[in-house]
């Protein structure tokens, strides 16, 4: 077997053989793949953002501060329907203004007028206070801009893929320069 | 039930500061698919199923007043999870949280309805938003309390 053999070296070789003898038009045609894949995948999202209505369909949980029903790593999943109102007991993901991280607590009290403006304050399950200090300096309550969107459905774990990915850029790097070859390299037979 | 209610100007944004202390009952059993909130007796399905990881149970004060069309405020919250047991009968319980409006609307509000809800929580899928049928109305005074006896 040329080229091949057991050790890691052999295979390696293998790779790089196989990215010289291929010419450009198979080049071409593999970076051509691997766009289409791209695409898609944000064409997806994107129809996701439509659907929802939701800016941020999917998050992950980042806190601990709704524990015992969601920890560190969870996955949520959201709309945002114009339509919907705001009402005591859900649980919506808000950001504060000027704060880029969205938080997953839950409405505690809802103040609404007869022309539809709403203001609610909002409670973490596993805090002991209400959120007014983690809202801007001066600020008593939320509005419907601040919500991302309110959590319909979860997963658990699932997001602790991103978390690590965060938390060891190297990880992330690791990941896509894996799945860029993968895709670059594969032959269609 | 029984309901004790006051009612004075609290001490920041002076605005209408209520006091409710309440019974709460309410059976939710796993097999019998009964629940008992307020002295009526609901059937449902068996709520704590496989998928059930904990109840998020709380107590919500819904009126009106002339600043807001509508109004909630959460009085009182309670986690249940899954095997714990299933019936409360909590007696002359004080709010956990206090009951500000948001302006001077509880003073002589005849319409306070206080409602038991639940979120429930499962170990993977939707997040439903029950609420129990059976609620209460709890009128408030024309006059404001000034002896602080909470």
């Amino acid at each position: 077997w040329p080229g091949s053999g057991g050790s890691r070296g052999g295979i390696a070789m293998d790779l790089f053989g196989d990215l010289r003898r291929m010419n450009k038009r198979q080049l071409y045609y593999q970076v051509l793949n691997f766009a289409m894949i791209v695409s898609s995948a944000l064409m997806i999202w994107k129809g996701l953002i439509v659907v929802t209505g939701s800016e941020s369909p999917i998050v992950v949980v980042l806190s601990g501060s709704m524990e015992p029903a969601f920890h560190r790593g969870d996955l949520l999943f959201l709309t945002n329907f114009h339509d919907d109102p705001i009402r005591a007991g859900e649980i919506v993901v808000f950001k504060v203004e000027g704060r880029d991280i969205p938080i997953v607590h839950r409405v505690i009290k809802v103040h609404e007028k007869g022309n539809g403006n709403i203001k609610f304050l909002t409670k973490g399950d596993n805090n002991e206070v209400d959120d007014r200090g983690l809202y801007k300096e001066g600020q008593n309550w939320l509005e419907k801009k601040d919500v991302v969107g309110r959590a319909r459905g979860f997963l658990p774990y699932v997001g602790m893929v991103t978390i690590i990915m965060n938390d060891y850029p190297k990880f992330k790097y690791a990941l896509l320069a894996v799945m860029g070859a993968y895709v670059l390299l594969k032959r269609e037979s | 039930l029984r309901k004790n209610v006051e009612d004075f100007t609290g001490p920041r944004e002076r605005s209408d500061l209520g006091f409710v202390t309440f019974d709460i009952t309410a059976d939710i059993l796993n097999g019998k698919k009964c629940m008992v909130f307020f002295l009526t007796c609901i059937h449902l399905q068996s709520i704590f199923d496989w998928n059930v990881k904990q109840l998020f149970l709380y107590l919500s004060a819904e009126y009106s007043t002339k600043n807001n069309a509508l109004n909630q405020v959460v009085l009182w919250d309670k986690i249940m999870l899954r095997g714990d047991n299933p019936r409360l009968s909590l007696k002359d319980m004080k709010s956990k949280y206090f009951f500000f409006d948001d302006g001077n609307g509880l003073k002589g509000n005849r319409n306070i309805t206080l409602t038991l809800s639940w979120n429930v929580i499962p170990n993977a899928g939707i997040l439903p938003l029950v609420t129990g049928s059976g609620h209460v109305s709890v009128p408030f005074p024309d006059t404001y309390e000034t002896t602080k006896s909470y």
